[in-house]
């Protein structure tokens, strides 16, 4: 059997098994508790693995480990930025935020402050985080299947069909299953993902006799870069490239802990304690996968020849670890490298349907409890209401979605996943700082930070060489934009990709400049009750009893 | 439903207040486990961010030292990745510990109190 046709029936199994596991999970579910928090009543050890399955996306599965094998050692610092983030999720936020909120991060800052302006403020940033990542997720999952099922790239039709499929099936994800159906979703994609991986990595060491430093030298001997195993191959070009990577650290550091899908994560458990241990869970399963990428990734590197290393630098290392599993198994044509190479893509596969799916369902989650109930209908929508306009968001997000990513498959939108990061860690994560632990805080304050942070990051990318003026070559040696406008279009005037360095500072900057320009007697005193809730878990959201 | 047991409604203004908070604040025992809290998370958190920035740092500007040879084809910037990889591993396992016996025996008293005196709040 061709490795294409059984990818094909992999993929299908990972469909029919993950719609099975929504279908179930929506059976027990009523009211908003279990629709966007599952109940709350996820232990620490699940929530861990949807916390992987959530934030382990296909970007950092392939991402990574092609990052590794093209670049070297510096593929490497994307994941330990990626892993150390956890600690400001697990010493300042996760806790607090089961203990002070309820569904969505608006909760927390609402808590209390003026409920609309707050809840606009931070549901549009929720919605823009969301949409950003969902997009670079979505065009990545139309060339990522296009390659692994073998269709020709200039086929508009079928990679706008794989499109529309992923996103039609987060839409019946999200509406059927809710978190229940979602959290189910990415427990089953963190159990595959963590699995197919180690399979790779045990046969990939097996090679060299587990002799870590062989499989070093291998790697950089086969990659024929001098510096293939020190820093500096892809960020260490000119200063700016070295500012760029600064500011790229710093947002994947702050940003982890304000990404909306991973927020709403901590609230579907029955108390802080398990969101402590879902954090420590999370962080030994994250750890431990950015591990193994560091072996798939100079696995490729040292395993991969001729016609394989070209087809990897030709995806942008995205076939890095879909051709490792191949040559680990026997090579192309072998039976071995057929099923290793067809177990690996479905895992890549089930990867993106996971994280998208958490995302639309932040998002429409958002949409419905901040924006419809607390905003329009100032808080008298009924529970019923409330999820029928979820449902609603879900399908109109997606849809709005996937009429984004079909014309923007041709673009350069990795840029995306970078700038998702940016505006959590500029806009988010200042509220949410401040809110725990500044009595001064107010809705001024709040409002000024997310939106200051999320102007500041979205003004800076637009005028970086992301946007215009960054040039690549192509296959043939031609000048080509690597930027999302053609060649020939440059109105670029910020030099960094990465807005973190710039856009995190005036987040701060702005949630205390609007504190301390306005006075909020309501806030000052409420953070008393704030302060003894998310410490103690006095009078937190329980767990709904079935 | 468990909204109705907390002690306000999220989509009310920020206006209401619950007296039994500003007594538990107000206890010995709340502001031992806030101190007790930030001891520990403040310092770790300044601790670790630094950690990780002089590795970025270094990663980027110290190319020289990240070079040098540790063993076999293992360098110094390996060592340093997987040392972050380490500490990360280290500080959650210290963190986990240091909650359990020293935040959460306190956390939940101060709960079974708030639990204890909503209740006669409700009876009055």
């Amino acid at each position: 059997m061709d490795h294409q046709l059984l990818t094909a029936i992999l993929f299908l199994s990972v469909v029919a098994l993950t719609l099975f596991i929504t279908i179930r999970a929506s059976r027990n579910s009523s009211g908003t508790a279990d629709f966007y928090a599952g109940g709350r009543s996820f232990s620490g050890f699940q929530n861990g693995l949807a916390i992987g399955g959530d934030y382990m996306s296909a970007a950092s599965f392939l991402g990574i480990s092609g990052a590794i094998a093209l670049a070297g050692y510096d593929g490497f610092l994307y994941s330990i930025g990626f892993l150390v983030a956890w600690l400001v999720a697990l010493l300042l936020v996760a806790e607090m935020l089961r203990n002070s909120g309820k569904f969505t991060m608006a909760d927390q800052l609402a808590f209390r402050m003026k409920q609309r302006p707050v809840r606009t403020a931070a549901a549009t940033s929720t919605v823009v985080v969301s949409v950003f990542y969902l997009l670079a997720q979505m065009v990545g999952a139309g060339s990522l299947v296009v390659l692994l099922l073998g269709i020709d790239k200039t086929n508009t039709l079928a990679i706008s069909a794989v499109i529309a499929g992923v996103g039609a099936l987060m839409i019946v994800y999200v509406t059927v299953g809710g978190m229940k159906g979602t959290t189910w979703v990415q427990i089953v994609k963190a159990i595959l993902l963590m699995v197919g991986s180690a399979l790779i990595v045990v046969l990939v060491l097996a090679k060299f006799d587990f002799n870590l430093s062989e499989l070093l030298g291998a790697a950089q001997s086969n990659s024929g870069k001098p510096g293939f195993l020190e820093p500096g191959l892809k960020y260490g070009i000119d200063q700016t490239h070295k500012l760029d990577f600064l500011s790229l650290g710093i947002a994947l550091v702050l940003g982890t802990a304000g990404l909306p899908h991973i927020l709403v994560r901590f609230y579907t458990v029955p108390t802080s304690r398990d969101a402590r241990k879902s954090v420590l869970w999370a962080i030994g399963l994250i750890g431990v996968f950015y591990l193994f990428t560091l072996v798939l990734g100079f696995g490729a590197a040292a395993l991969l020849k001729g016609d394989k290393a070209a087809d990897v630098a030709a995806s942008s290392g995205n076939l890095a670890s879909p051709l490792l599993a191949e040559a680990v198994g026997g090579g192309g044509g072998s039976t071995g490298g057929a099923i290793l190479l067809a177990v690996i893509s479905a895992v890549a596969f089930a990867t993106i349907l996971a994280v998208v799916a958490g995302l639309t369902l932040t998002s429409s989650t958002s949409v419905a409890h901040d924006i419809y109930n607390a905003v329009i209908r100032k808080g008298t929508a009924t529970e019923e209401e409330e999820i029928r306009v979820t449902r609603y968001a879900a399908a109109g997000l997606g849809i709005i979605a996937i009429l984004l990513a079909i014309p923007a498959r041709n673009l350069n939108i990795a840029f995306l996943v970078g700038l998702a990061f940016a505006v959590a860690a500029s806009a988010n994560l200042p509220a949410i700082v401040y809110n725990m632990f500044w009595r001064r805080f107010n809705t001024r304050g709040a409002t000024w930070s997310i939106y200051g942070g999320l102007v500041s990051c979205i003004t800076l990318v637009f005028f970086s060489p992301v946007v215009s003026g960054k040039t690549g070559l192509d296959a043939d040696g031609n000048v080509i934009s690597a930027a999302l406008f053609p060649l020939g279009v440059d109105f670029h005037w910020f030099p960094l990709e990465n807005p973190g360095l710039i856009s995190i500072p005036l987040g701060f900057f702005f949630g205390w400049l609007g504190t301390v320009t306005s006075k909020e007697p309501a806030a000052e005193d409420r953070f008393t009750e704030l302060e003894v809730r998310a410490l103690t878990g006095a009078g937190a959201e329980q767990a709904v009893q079935h | 439903m468990s909204s109705d047991l907390s002690p306000h409604d999220s989509h009310q203004t920020a206006a209401r207040h619950d007296p039994v908070y500003d007594e538990l604040h107000a206890s010995p025992e709340f502001t031992e486990l806030r101190r007790r809290y930030r001891s520990f998370v403040f310092p770790a958190t300044v601790a670790f961010l630094a950690w990780y920035l002089l590795y970025v740092v270094l990663s980027v500007w110290g190319g020289d030292f990240m070079g040098n040879k540790v063993v076999g084809n293992i360098n110094v910037a390996l060592v340093f990745g997987l040392l972050q990889f380490a500490t990360t591993f280290a500080l959650a396992w210290l963190y986990s510990r240091y909650s359990t016996s020293k935040l959460d025996p306190l956390a939940r008293e101060l709960d079974e109190r708030f639990v204890a005196l909503s209740q006669k709040g409700g009876e009055r």
